[in-house]
């Protein structure tokens, strides 16, 4: 689960990581209270989506970026009238761009030098890993690539935690010193504890700064959590905006399914993780383009099947749709029945192919023959995915 | 031989009284598999009874052990209580834990992988279907099943399987079985970013078997588990290996749906992953439809016989 930048800086004060003083603001009617509560002088107006490449993003109409300085409040209350409401496209939000529904103000920091900090899970040594360089500000992929050596890793321990002599490692690569030393060991320690109570999947501070008076403050915040162990942080659940997801997949969850939306226009329901990637591949490779990945879970009930049929069918592109199911345990048959029984139900139109494989599949692939639809068979994965690309055509 | 269980394996379940835990205990036992105990903490004493099977279940696993020699547990206890279950195996020093449960915490599974280290017991899993070592019976029974995958659809034989993804690894088991090719031992190790067996433990595992000719490795995007096989197995492995690599159309960011399945960067792509299984020598099933004939043509150039 994602979380705007204003609340994960909310979260940082708490946890006692330094941030520049800000306020959000959710209508025009609150920016006067949230720009009270800023000191007068250069503020910075940001708009809160749930991407990156804010700052080079350019709004639907025209306006261009959605993180702008501005040497008054008064030239932030204008620029944010700009960027409330409006449709902000970056490079991480696809064309349709992304309804800014909230900004948020900060005091413009002096910068003395920008730095780059993150944390999370390093997979191959199963251990969380501390990210850190003296390249901030910019793009941190760009970094690794052109200038691997500027990057400095820290693996920690789960049974120990965090050391210290770990953290003045981070500080000592950094070169930092004196007061800005102090406060960035102060500053590590606790993101540590933050990303680690939390089970944040990825704390990232780009760019994480020092001042002209040895401040460290994280001018940025881009926070996850691990969608696992959101049942033990209610909390943080609170924080989720429905706004920033796609209706389809909040309500695909709502039924027990795994949706995610894609460009094409074939749709796919399938049971099984691995097997509804491998599905939406060979459609690729049969020269069709999948509309979503869709898993339905190791069962898949009438229930489930007319909700996921209904999600797929929310979709104006969709032009035809293949389920491909591996009954394992479950009868076929049953499935069978579910799929017709859910076709009747939403009046399906468009070309279906069905795939059934597994438990009593001759009895189901019967079941979907004597239904009266125009249901088509698929005998392998291969040969329904070549049906399906044919239909849609 | 198969790897990790045999049809002798004496197994206990935790989480035997649950819905979930209960019903693949029963498919189990009508398999074949040694299911001698349950564990339930403050069910101890109960039994756990199906046709003709009475199933003993105790409160912990170490009690369990004791009385029935149990060297295996099949955990099928709900996300927030699962690292736990894990752990008391490894307090009891059990020799593999196979953890079914979807959804626990990272940061417990972390901490676990941590607390495991030096210890005597391998996990498998989370977020797996199990291992299935078939039997010689109709529809593969008389063999050692642990977990949900379906057991009719194996058939005794020399073919290994390892997995991430439980229903892809049924796809892969059935084209082999359709073709009267048998499975030495069929491994799940789960869609999860932190698991207890990786695929190479289990390449290498199959590389020392005797009765297993011939290998299956089917991946994920995500991750650098199975690169870190394929290196291994051009190195090492003597035979014949075909590979199957899910989520080329998957885009970058996303979670497809294994808490594990997501593109962080240029090198954990389906397409990067493929290029290096063909640097490796493996042959690239082409599509999910492609798994058991890839085997074939790769058992065809080493000239090994895989029925």
């Amino acid at each position: 689960m994602n979380i705007h930048e204003y609340q994960a800086k909310a979260l940082f004060e708490k946890y006692g990581v330094p941030v520049p003083k800000g306020a959000a603001a959710k209508s025009t009617a609150e920016f006067d209270t949230a720009l009270g509560a800023l000191p007068e002088g250069p503020t910075m107006v940001k708009s809160q989506i749930h991407a990156g490449g804010r700052g080079k993003g350019t709004f639907t109409d025209g306006f261009k970026g959605g993180v702008k300085y501005c040497k008054t409040k008064a030239d932030a209350k204008l620029l944010a009238g700009r960027m409330l409401n409006n449709t902000l496209v970056t490079i991480q939000t696809g064309p349709a761009g992304r309804k800014v529904q909230t900004v948020y103000f900060t005091v413009a920091s002096e910068i003395k030098k920008e730095y780059y900090l993150a944390i999370l899970l390093d997979r191959a040594s199963s251990r969380p890993v501390i990210v850190a360089s003296t390249e901030g500000g910019v793009e941190i992929e760009k970094v690794a690539h052109e200038t691997p050596e500027k990057i400095v890793k820290i693996f920690v321990d789960p049974a120990y935690g965090l050391a210290d002599f770990q953290i003045r490692q981070i500080i000592f690569s950094l070169g930092l010193a004196g007061a800005e030393a102090k406060n960035a060991t102060k500053l590590i320690r606790n993101l540590y504890n933050f990303y680690w109570e939390t089970d944040a999947s990825m704390v990232e501070v780009n760019p994480l700064i020092t001042t002209p008076t040895g401040e460290v403050l994280a001018l940025d915040a881009k926070v996850s959590f691990e969608d696992n162990a959101l049942f033990r942080h209610p909390d943080i659940v609170a924080l989720r905006d429905l706004n920033e997801e796609d209706p389809k997949e909040i309500e695909a969850s709502r039924s027990s399914l795994s949706y995610i939306a894609l460009d094409g226009n074939i749709a796919c329901l399938v049971n099984g993780a691995g097997l509804a990637m491998a599905t939406m591949d060979i459609i690729k490779h049969c020269g069709g383009e999948p509309a979503n990945f869709l898993d339905v879970g190791g069962g898949a009930s009438k229930d489930q099947v007319v909700a996921a049929f209904n999600i797929i069918l929310g979709d104006p592109h969709v032009k035809g749709i293949l389920v491909n199911i591996f009954g394992g345990i479950m009868d076929c048959n049953v499935i069978a029945a579910g799929i017709v029984e859910a076709v009747k139900v939403v009046g399906l139109k468009l070309p279906l192919v069905v795939r059934l494989e597994g438990n009593n599949a001759v009895m189901g692939r019967q079941t979907l023959a004597d239904s009266g639809l125009t249901i088509v068979s698929g005998t392998s994965m291969a040969d329904a995915a070549q049906k399906i690309v044919k239909l849609v055509g | 031989m198969s790897i990790l269980i045999t049809p002798e394996t004496k197994v206990l379940v935790q989480g035997i009284t649950g819905d979930f835990g209960g019903r693949h205990a029963k498919l189990s036992l009508d398999y074949g598999s040694g299911i001698v105990a349950g564990v339930t903490p403050g069910k101890g004493g109960q039994i756990f009874e199906y046709s003709t099977y009475r199933v003993p279940i105790f409160n912990t696993v170490a009690e369990a052990k004791a009385a029935t020699g149990a060297t295996v547990s099949a955990i099928f206890v709900p996300p927030p209580f699962a690292a736990d279950a894990i752990l008391e195996c490894v307090d009891a020093d059990l020799d593999l834990a196979v953890a079914i449960t979807e959804g626990i915490p990272v940061r417990d599974m972390v901490r676990v992988k941590r607390a495991m280290l030096g210890r005597r017991t391998r996990l498998l899993g989370p977020n797996c279907p199990g291992i299935v070592t078939p039997g010689p019976g109709a529809g593969s029974k008389g063999g050692c099943r642990i977990g949900i995958a379906p057991g009719y659809i194996h058939r005794r034989g020399h073919v290994g399987v390892v997995s991430r993804s439980g229903t892809l690894t049924y796809e892969a088991v059935f084209q082999l079985t359709e073709k009267n090719i048998g499975q030495t031992t069929c491994v799940g190790i789960g869609g999860d970013p932190v698991n207890g067996t990786s695929h190479l433990d289990v390449i290498k595992l199959f590389n020392a078997d005797p009765e297993t000719h011939g290998i299956i490795l089917i991946g994920e995007i995500g991750g650098n588990a199975e690169v870190e096989a394929a290196r291994w197995i051009k190195a090492h492995c003597t035979k014949p290996v075909a590979g199957f690599i899910a989520g080329a159309t998957a885009p970058a960011g996303r979670r497809m749906g294994h808490a594990g399945a997501i593109v962080g960067g240029a090198e954990d792509t389906a397409a990067a992953k493929i290029a290096v299984f063909r640097e490796c020598g493996i042959e690239v099933a082409v599509t999910p439809s492609d798994m058991a004939d890839a085997l074939l043509r790769a058992a065809k150039a080493k000239g090994v016989t895989l029925s």
